[in-house]
């Protein structure tokens, strides 16, 4: 019995032989907002993988086997940084033991360094709820965002997979150039946006709010990360018609009771709104993650039958 | 942002040649860094200029002479302006807003402290605590009667250089002394795949060896944990791991001790100071979006020389050898793989051990004993989990000559079944409620625990 035990370790070993992946650059992203961005980037030059999906949130991932395998071949590690992922990664860069993603590599790439973050507390206290020292990690919901992280992104898989760098250079040129005309496009459909006050569910919305012009009128959530209370759902919804709010919104990773009651109460539209690739049915891409977001809330805005 | 996106499209390039095109690449690189280096000048003096007016407004406040209510009032103003400062500044777009650390503090290295605490009632007299047929390690027993603060932990922990991580932990157990749980060095940056670690840490062997107890979903290590590995076995030692490079996670780990943690004991001095050896392997998956699981086999050769434990009449003293087996499994399931509002968590461990040496005196040869333990946890609403666990372990009969002995097992097979429902006010916060209806010992015990897990400061990521 004992000795079958010991041949168990074998055993093991043979039975999860598989062949390792061969593609020119294993990027191994965060968040699937930087999976897709790599892809567009990246093409056939690259093999993607999406350490999470549209239906989770990323701050509250299982540090599971699964990503320290793929982190283990991953040649390249987009994530979002300022924190976001602070609950997870670093667990699996330290078990992963890949010297070529460690934080200080090439290999490592955080989209947060590359545009200007929002909301820096100016105290920081885990009194105030799920609070990131570094800013508002969700820069994904501003395309303006996007196209600054590309920018970063496509010189920093040429300096890594340099036989394809003149590829890459050439994605990003054509990528810019098309998400410089569609966020024309969605700044034009969204104008009816501007100076609109919506309740969101979580404060992640900073950089969409702020590219269109959204007015944030509180949040569901008292404070980051903490479910809300009957009596400050209470004071929510007296607040609610004095500041003229229009819809609530939530992201479709979230739990959608809280924002379904209050949008009862205060007879608001309710709208889901993808938050990242993959969130929703038809945000498929990065450019239907904007087209869905800015349909969804201009539908929104069409009134209480509006729902999506 | 929109004055300096056109300057990071490339100069129009010809595809084909490409020496132009990685010299446009180039140069643009250089007009990006040369605009944020700056941007982020312009950026620093700013933040330098809204530091100093914060520091002299919290002065200010400090040492104000009116009331305190109007100096508080003086720094939130300040503050608020700082905070409104940045806005009129969209030039500093794409400029990283990180000021670089003023003093040598910042890089001291992330502190945590894990705090813990309980309340129990029992039926029975928790002092006379034991299970039958089992020589158990100091940390084998149960938690004091009435309100007291369990073990305490402070953990630090950083990179110590490009090529090393440190960890150490201190724990505090209530008593006036102070253990150090943890402290190893661990490698970074090994090719192949390879990890190194030096120091005293927790083994990889089984499941829930490994995870510290501020993570535990019962109050409790299971009784196979506590009769075979005095709760969680530990000693000074070293451990290679090899994650082999292939799609499926699949992971081999070695480990060589001192061998001064029970089982083991007193074998440092006569055995070149290897005392224990171990070997595990783990592999697991995602099943789809929603689940992931991991599974793994563990042994590990302890020798004693001269082991001394608590026994039931006096002092117990063993010599001799201890091969343990471990299977472990655990899944995890979660409404498309998002683990905030709702999850289910099964895990299940079976031991097995052969022992073969002298105790006190007497002939013990190649006795088998089993243990094994099945638990659930259900996080049924945000922040409301409910878990159910059943235990046991067995150790073989060893006749007539070891009745009355601490390894008289009493003919029965000691079990548990445990309940508890916990409510977490955040990550760092959690208060659970257990139930034990306890058959350790042949008569039960009705065990009651009312516990407090809360950490503060920097908390590490948790490991799966």
């Amino acid at each position: 019995m004992l000795r079958s035990l010991s041949l168990g370790l074998v055993v093991l070993s043979a039975f999860a032989v598989a062949k390792p992946a061969q593609a020119a650059l294993n990027v191994f992203a965060c968040e699937p907002e930087w999976a897709a961005l790599a892809t567009e980037l990246g093409g056939e030059d690259v093999s993607v993988f999406s350490a999470t999906t549209g239906r989770q949130d990323p701050h509250q991932i299982q540090a599971r086997p699964a990503l320290i395998a793929k982190l283990r071949s991953a040649d390249l590690v987009v994530c979002t940084g300022a924190e976001l992922e602070i609950g997870w990664l670093p667990v699996l860069l330290r078990q992963a033991s890949n010297a070529k993603v460690q934080p200080g590599t090439p290999g490592f790439f955080e989209a947060s360094n590359r545009v200007k973050l929002l909301e820096i507390p100016t105290r920081l206290d885990r009194a105030d709820g799920d609070v990131h020292a570094a800013g508002n990690p969700h820069i994904q919901t501003d395309p303006r965002n996007i196209r600054l992280v590309a920018a970063a992104l496509g010189p920093r898989m040429g300096e890594i997979d340099p036989a394809h760098a003149p590829a890459y250079a050439q994605r990003l040129k054509a990528f810019d150039e098309s998400w410089g005309r569609l966020i024309d496009g969605w700044q034009a459909a969204a104008a009816p946006l501007k100076g609109v006050t919506v309740i969101p569910y979580h404060k992640g919305w900073a950089y969409l709010f702020g590219w269109l012009g959204i007015k944030e009128g509180g949040t569901i959530e008292p404070k980051p990360g903490v479910p809300p209370g009957g009596a400050y759902l209470t004071q929510l919804l007296d607040q609610i018609p004095k500041i003229d709010a229009k819809m609530v919104i939530h992201a479709a990773y979230e739990d959608p009771k809280g924002a379904a009651f209050v949008a009862e109460k205060a007879k608001l539209p309710m709208v889901t709104l993808p938050f990242t690739v993959g969130g929703t049915e038809e945000a498929k891409d990065l450019r239907s993650l904007f087209d869905e977001t800015v349909k969804r809330l201009l539908a929104g805005l069409g009134g209480p039958n509006g729902r999506t | 942002m929109a004055l300096l996106a056109p300057t990071l499209v490339p100069a129009p390039a010809q595809a084909q040649d490409l020496t132009q095109l990685q010299r446009d690449m180039k140069q643009m690189q250089q007009q990006y860094e040369t605009a944020i280096a700056k941007l982020r000048g312009d950026y620093d003096a700013r933040m330098k200029d809204m530091e100093t007016r914060l520091k002299s407004a919290e002065d200010k406040a400090t040492s104000a002479t009116s009331t305190a209510a109007d100096a508080q009032k003086t720094a939130e103003a300040t503050q608020l302006q700082v905070a409104s400062a940045p806005a009129p500044a969209p030039e500093a777009a794409a400029s990283p807003p990180a000021s670089a650390p003023a003093s040598a503090s910042g890089f001291n290295p992330a502190i945590g402290a894990v705090l813990n605490g309980t309340f129990t009632g029992y039926t029975r007299d928790p002092k006379s605590y034991r299970i039958p047929g089992f020589a158990l390690g100091d940390e084998a027993r149960l938690l004091p009667r009435g309100f007291s603060i369990g073990e305490s932990e402070i953990n630090l922990q950083a990179n110590a250089d490009p090529y090393l991580f440190a960890n150490l932990t201190l724990s505090f157990p209530g008593d006036k002394t102070v253990g150090v749980e943890e402290g190893f060095v661990q490698s970074t940056s090994l090719p192949f795949g390879l990890t190194a670690k030096a120091g005293r840490f927790f083994s990889g062997i089984g499941y829930l060896n490994e995870q510290h107890s501020h993570t535990w979903d019962f109050v409790d290590q299971p009784l196979p944990y506590r009769a075979f590995l005095n709760n969680q076995y530990g000693d000074d030692g070293v451990q290679v791991r090899w994650l082999a490079p292939t799609d499926r996670f699949l992971e081999f780990g070695a480990e060589a001790a001192r061998g001064d943690a029970f089982p083991a004991g007193g074998t440092a001095d006569h055995n070149a100071g290897v005392g224990a050896w171990s070997l595990f392997a783990h592999t697991g998956d995602d099943i789809g979006d929603s689940a992931n699981y991991r599974i793994g086999l563990s042994q590990l050769w302890t020798k004693a020389k001269d082991r001394t434990t608590d026994g039931l009449s006096g002092t117990d003293t063993y010599s001799g050898t201890d091969h343990t087996y471990i299977a472990d499994a655990v899944l995890k399931w979660a409404p498309n793989g998002n683990f905030v509002d709702r999850y289910v968590k099964l895990q299940g461990e079976y031991f097995l051990r052969q022992e073969n040496g002298n105790f006190n005196g007497s002939r013990v040869g190649n006795r088998i004993q089993t243990g094994w333990y099945l638990q659930g946890v259900y996080q049924f609403l945000p922040r409301w989990r409910v878990g159910l666990r059943y235990d046991q372990v067995h150790a073989a009969s060893l006749g007539s000559g070891f009745a009355g002995t601490t390894l008289d097992n009493l003919a029965s097979t000691s079990r548990r079944y445990t309940s508890m429902v916990d409510y977490s006010t955040s990550e760092f916060g959690r208060f659970r409620l257990q139930y034990s209806y306890d058959r350790s010992r042949p008569a039960p015990d009705n065990q009651f625990v009312l516990q407090y897990v809360i950490s503060i400061g920097a908390h590490g990521a948790h490991i799966y």
